[in-house]
């Protein structure tokens, strides 16, 4: 009698698990509130197009994402997870904690809609997630500052720095940025050494393939150091966190801003229009590479320990469509990474970052923390802030790289 | 504690309606001599121990716990160092590997220098505190009310300190900023500057550390008794020897909580640093504890192995301070003290 009652019970609970298991995907994010009504948005157009298949979606801050990403892949996976390309997306992969989602990309035809993401989902051969939205790096300035100093747009580098003294001399920064949380001076060396060596170099550099004393790091340094050591990127900027400096540019204090897209919202929060905020792609260095760009791209996974595989799959192939991927672009204000989808062309912005990216010969990169191992890119954007103030103690600084290099890709 | 109503092996056991002693046959009453033995002996043996054994019995949740959260994973510690992992993957037995690279780290020199400044100047406290204490230890109206004012910054959180802190310090519009350029021209970022950003973070920590002083000198000062003053007064003793040989002595237990409090607190600052310049700029304020977390568990680390052995550093050096501040008081209690 006992032994039968256990018997139903635990029937009745296989059957609730597979009830609740059938047609449900547990989805963990981390969106700001417009990119989350917009995937709100998607996962409902999902929905209605697969009768059966429900989404249980749950959000979480972004800091505390990552953080707790490590203990509920582990622990309790969910059977979609949001994260990063690149290196990024690396140790998780590595660790078999992500599914290969190679068959997805066949099925759907994704090798070509998201050409350009190809690279940097690709590890051994195989894809690990699906890329949804990206957006671009450059120089966002201030056509103010610009008309009152009489500098023309530059289009080189020599340019770039002949308007600097122009700058100086009004009192005004030619290049600001914030370096309390180290990331923004990674852009800055991103581009420094993508114009100055192109991105196959950088990529090697980034992967540990040459060495930090190389000459040709050596020469990217030498390209920056004429921004640095006449003074002309704000002084303190170690103490500022992005927006502090962003609020520089929007005052006219400083000129240009060598920044990812997002940071548009902030300058137009502070009071900046299309009008009196422009964005130039960065200057060429170097007329012989061929022009590379920083594109971080945010990507959705399964966990290998997911548990409904199949709707999981179906929901990356509709996330890689052209229409999902065209509404949730629109709404975070970045770009689709599907050639089919199409952008708000009233926003300038928007407008010239697809151009810009679309029509990139050298190739795409992430961001530096992104494409260099974690932690060779914290000791790395310690490194750049540090020449950024003390641009004497470079061989210091390429020295101590140098050596986590040989301590890190082992 | 053995009152009446507990019964001794001497008691006879109530059985009942039985007929009184003298009737019962010898036989019978052997059989329940017997039982009433055992079962005395039963209840006599918790009974007899109660005493000794309750305290042990109330510490069994405390030393568990202590034990699940504090010893073993101190071993646990000591053991994680000699890998390489990452939280994820497979473990990887190094060895020593870990502990000889961080003699190599420079970040790890950086950490234990201003560590040691953490220690040095945060005792400024003790004395600060003594002076605060003494200063608003007067009847007058509305001393509460200062006295409160002043106890403020512990009340306030850490993060909150560091906040303001760095509002103050920060560039073109902190009031320190401002003050200085107003005063000699040219304003310093004090949490840009990596020779001053250790100082500037001590100084913001002193605010909160001071008030603790303060009040642990208060209450302390409370139990300074009047007639020896009155005693000393009466010897014409007054101002510095007053103090220096008079009401220090009798302040003696609080300054002890105040110096263990603020080695303590100096050697877990890590709120502030985390707040305040999140260890930058390059690296130039960490403190062993900032840096721990930062190889073990911040976005860019998930070096378990190595951020153990910081903590394992870090570990030994307390250990230096609080045996000496245990043997301290394992002597007092010795003396009498």
């Amino acid at each position: 009698m006992r032994s039968m009652l256990y018997v139903s019970i635990s029937a009745i609970a296989v059957v609730a698990a597979a009830a609740s298991q059938a047609g449900t995907v547990k989805y963990y994010g981390d969106f700001d509130p417009a990119p989350l009504a917009a995937m709100q948005e998607v996962i409902a157009d999902f929905e209605a197009a697969n009768p059966g298949i429900t989404v249980e979606f749950q959000n979480f801050d972004h800091e505390g994402y990552k953080t707790s990403i490590r203990n509920f892949l582990t622990a309790e996976p969910p059977d979609l997870a949001n994260w990063y390309a690149g290196n990024r997306m690396a140790p998780f992969v590595n660790s078999g904690q992500f599914m290969d989602v190679s068959d997805v990309w066949e099925e759907n035809g994704l090798k070509e809609a998201l050409a350009s993401a190809l690279p940097s989902m690709t590890i051994d051969g195989k894809q690990w997630g699906v890329p949804y939205t990206y957006y671009q790096w450059g120089i966002y300035y201030n056509k103010e500052a610009y008309d009152q100093v009489g500098a023309k747009v530059p289009e080189t580098w020599d340019e770039f720095i002949a308007n600097c003294a122009l700058f100086q001399e009004a009192g005004i920064d030619c290049v600001t940025t914030g370096t309390k949380a180290l990331w923004p001076g990674a852009g800055i060396f991103d581009y420094m050494n993508l114009r100055t060596n192109g991105y196959d170099f950088h990529m090697a550099l980034a992967n540990g393939e040459v060495p930090w004393t190389d000459d040709r790091v050596k020469a990217t340094f030498a390209e920056w150091a004429k921004l640095v050591e006449p003074g002309y990127i704000t002084a303190n900027h170690a103490a500022l966190d992005w927006q502090d400096a962003a609020a520089l540019l929007v005052q006219g204090k400083a000129a240009n801003y060598v920044m990812g897209n997002f940071a548009v919202a902030v300058f137009k929060d502070g009071g900046m229009t299309d009008d009196t905020l422009g964005f130039m792609a960065f200057p060429t260095i170097n007329p012989d590479v061929p022009r590379a760009e920083d594109a971080p791209t945010d990507t959705v996974h399964i966990p290998s320990g997911a548990t409904n595989v199949e709707d999981a799959k179906k929901f990356l192939a509709y996330l890689a469509s052209p229409e999902a991927q065209t509404k949730i672009n629109a709404a975070m204000g970045q770009l689709p990474i599907n050639k089919d989808a199409s952008v708000n062309q009233d926003d300038p912005f928007i407008a010239a970052g697809f151009e810009l990216l679309s029509t990139t010969p050298g190739g795409i990169a992430q961001f530096f923390d992104r494409d260099a191992p974690a932690e060779m890119a914290k000791i790395g954007m310690e490194g750049f802030q540090q020449f950024m103030v003390q641009p004497d103690q470079l061989d210091n600084i390429l020295e101590r790289l140098e050596k986590a290099r040989g301590r890190i890709y082992k | 504690m053995r009152g009446a109503g507990m019964s001794g092996p001497a008691r006879p056991v109530p059985l009942g309606n039985e007929p009184p002693e003298g009737i019962v046959s010898e036989q019978r009453r052997a059989a329940r001599m017997s039982l009433a033995n055992t079962e005395t002996q039963r209840r006599t043996w918790w009974r007899e121990n109660q005493q000794r054994l309750t305290p042990y019995i109330f510490l069994i949740p405390g030393v568990l716990f202590f034990l699940v959260y504090v010893i073993i994973p101190i071993f646990e510690s000591f053991w994680l160092s000699g890998f390489d992992w990452d939280g994820l993957g497979e473990k990887q037995w190094i060895g020593f590997a870990n502990y000889q690279e961080l003699f190599d780290d420079d970040a790890f020199y950086t950490s234990l220098k201003n560590n040691v400044l953490w220690l040095v100047l945060y005792m400024f406290a003790v004395p600060a505190g003594l002076g605060i204490a003494i200063f608003l230890n007067q009847k007058v109206r509305l001393i509460r009310a200062y006295k409160s004012l002043f106890f403020f910054p512990f009340v306030i959180s850490q993060v909150v300190v560091g906040l303001i802190f760095a509002w103050f310090y920060a560039p073109n519009f902190g009031l320190f900023y401002l003050l200085l350029e107003w005063a000699t021209g040219s304003g310093i970022a004090v949490l840009a500057d990596p020779d001053l950003v250790t100082y500037g973070i001590i100084a913001a920590g002193l605010w909160p550390q001071i008030a603790y002083c303060m009040i642990l000198y208060l209450t302390g000062l409370n139990a300074v008794d009047p007639e020896q003053i009155e005693a000393a007064r009466l010897d014409a003793a007054k101002g510095f020897k007053m103090l220096w040989y008079v009401i220090l002595p009798q302040l003696r237990p609080a300054t002890f909580m105040a110096v263990v409090v603020t080695v303590i607190g100096a050697l877990r600052s890590f709120d502030l640093v985390s707040i305040m310049t999140d260890g930058g700029p390059f690296g130039s304020s960490r403190v062993l504890s900032f840096y721990m977390y930062e190889q073990a568990l911040s976005e860019y680390g998930y070096r378990m192995g190595y951020g153990a052995a910081i903590a394992v550093i870090l570990f030994l050096i307390m250990m230096v301070f609080i045996s000496g501040f245990i043997w301290k008081m394992v002597d007092d209690e010795r003396r009498g003290l």
